[in-house]
């Protein structure tokens, strides 16, 4: 196995004993993201910063046990993420040549813990989609592919490339934002594991905004336990994002005992839909047999509200992006319009906006702008957030009544054909969220684990809810769904 | 409720986005379905209650007000796509 290969847990023990040097581990990890380019995951490389950066942890590294856990690992960075003199571009034209004169406070923090920055990533536009296929940079591709099959899949969205470069090994991990399941889709179309944590846990600092009120950012890795080291050197309270908790951090790894005897699992029916693929049924039933055997109590539930999350979603999301994407105007950052003479300056406005973002930008923007507009807030706008209250009430409820977590799907299929949606409703694109729009809406933790493959030699994954806050005890949940159902699979190399 | 194509074009200039006259029978009709589709909402009983303001029920912080930064001109121009002397530089907003 070569070292790109590695969880975070191995490559850490490795590099604390001195059995290999984080500018090796760097380099298989370069190497391998060099021939990677057919997965179009990496969109901005940044060679020289990796080595820096690699050298510099095996300074702090020599002979220290004590060193950060991140130390000397290689990740990817979500294009969302600014990165000091890095392209940051959100996937978009309208920030073309934006290099970004400050550091998000996840990178800050990562890069603090010695972690290593091979590169960006490619993601749907402003994280605006669930295939990757909104990108200004192209498609991100998945790694895997049907058995018998080239046609290329997509990796999902939005942190498609994230979850492409994990499940290649072209890094070890990477950080992904989820705003409606954009960590967890892409994570469950790649076999990956991805946490979006609880609204609050991660600074939002730094990070493009898209609908303020629902991003969260959070690791993709190839384990549980990677999830659990990463996350802790994510989290933590940071006064330049006013909604960012100021709570202690617990050891997340340190929770993962591996026990879960007594808890008990809630099984919601309204996440039974219909016309949902026999096998995913079949993975949901096989996830509530691992957790039962594993001592947990398992209890069916309602969240009556389920059924009304993707429309609060698509009111509520839009509205935010209309208003957090008003900054791009062609002044201060960014693409502006070549300008005809006479020209005013919204004229300016309407011009660089029109080339600047893509269609899919384009159409939430203005749903955002025709639900928050006079005559129309009070019925749309005001009407979601009634409803996004109820939502939330549901967990609460189930919560009350003593469940300590929810088991669903994560995805409603497996990943599907890049173009194969291309000529569908924008709404058949929408219920590919429809398992993990509901976490965002209540501002939840949600893990996606892998845990079987489909007839076609795909990868299927379910998602944990957990309680507020309890992000520990949701891991540990997870890390027993992953040690039953044992999902060691890879996707054949083709690239 | 049905977008028509008046207030499509409404929409794209409340947004600042140039949309095409003939684009726009094509956007009202995506519109209309993502409405169509957010309709449901009108099927919950909402009766008493209240919008969500914050997910999470805390206190926003606040801290002193004092001047955290600054000096820092040159840093804020650098991406801009037109600086000029010190400013950003737009077309002439006023005759």
């Amino acid at each position: 196995m070569s070292a790109n290969q590695w969880t975070i847990a191995t490559a850490r023990d490795a590099l604390r004993k001195g059995e290999i040097s984080a500018v090796d581990l760097t380099m298989s990890c370069l190497t391998a993201m060099d021939a990677g380019d057919a997965l179009n995951a990496f969109v901005w490389k940044t060679p020289e910063i990796a080595l820096d950066q690699a050298r510099a942890a095996d300074e702090r590294l020599k002979g220290r046990e004590e060193a950060p856990a991140m130390c000397g690992i290689p990740l990817g960075i979500k294009d969302l993420f600014c990165t000091k003199g890095v392209p940051s571009q959100a996937a978009s034209n309208i920030l073309r040549g934006f290099k970004p004169e400050y550091e998000s406070t996840v990178t800050a923090q990562l890069f603090g813990a010695g972690a290593v920055m091979l590169g960006k990533l490619n993601m749907d536009e402003f994280a605006m989609g669930s295939s990757n296929e909104t990108s200004c940079y192209g498609n991100a591709v998945n790694p895997w592919q049907r058995k018998g099959s080239n046609v290329q899949l997509t990796p999902g969205g939005s942190s498609g490339g994230s979850a492409a470069a994990v499940a290649a090994d072209l890094c070890l991990a990477a950080t992904g934002t989820d705003t409606g399941g954009s960590i967890r889709q892409p994570a469950a179309f790649t076999g990956i594991v991805g946490i979006k944590p609880t609204y609050g846990r991660v600074s939002r600092w730094g990070i493009v905004a898209f609908a303020s009120s629902l991003d969260q950012a959070g690791p993709m890795t190839k384990t549980v336990r990677d999830a659990a080291i990463m996350l802790g050197a994510m989290v933590g309270h940071d006064p330049k994002d006013s909604t960012s908790a100021d709570l202690p951090v617990p050891d997340f790894e340190a929770a993962l005992t591996g026990d879960i005897r007594g808890k008990v699992i809630g099984i919601p029916r309204e996440y039974r839909m219909d016309g949902m693929p026999e096998e995913i049924e079949a993975l949901w039933q096989q996830g509530i047999a691992m957790l039962k055997d594993a001592g947990a109590t398992v209890r069916d539930i309602s969240l009556p509200h389920t059924k009304y999350a993707l429309p609060a979603y698509y009111v509520i999301a839009p509205a935010e992006a209309s208003s957090n994407l008003a900054r791009y105007d062609g002044v201060r950052y960014g693409h502006r319009a070549a300008l005809s003479a006479g020209d005013s300056i919204t004229d300016m406005y309407e011009k660089t906006r029109a080339e600047g973002f893509g269609p899919e930008v384009q159409r939430r923007i203005m749903v955002g702008t025709y639900v928050l507009s006079a005559g129309f807030y009070d019925a749309y706008y005001n009407r979601a957030r009634k409803v996004r209250a109820l939502i939330k009430r549901d967990f609460e409820t189930v919560f009350a009544a003593g469940v300590d977590a929810i088991l669903t799907p994560a995805t409603p299929s497996a990943a599907f054909g890049l173009g194969e949606m291309s000529d569908a409703d924008p709404i058949q694109m929408y219920l590919n969220d429809i398992f993990t729009v509901t976490v965002n809406l209540a501002g939840l933790p949600g893990v996606a684990v892998p845990v079987g493959l489909d007839a076609q030699g795909l990868p299927l994954g379910l998602q944990l809810i957990g309680r507020p806050w309890e992000e520990a005890a949701l891991l540990n949940c997870a890390h027993v769904l992953e040690s039953r159902a044992g999902f060691v699979a890879k996707a054949e190399k083709w690239w | 409720m049905a977008i028509d194509i008046d207030t499509a074009r409404k929409v794209a200039k409340l947004a600042r986005i140039r949309v095409a006259e003939g684009d726009l029978p094509a956007l009202a009709g995506k519109l209309s379905g993502i409405l169509g589709f957010m309709e449901q909402l009108n099927e919950v009983d909402v009766t008493g209650v209240e919008p969500m303001t914050s997910v999470t029920p805390m206190r926003l912080k606040s801290r002193a007000d004092v001047v955290t930064d600054g000096d820092i001109q040159g840093q804020v121009l650098k991406n801009a796509p037109d600086a000029r002397e010190g400013f950003f530089a737009v077309p002439k907003v006023v005759e």
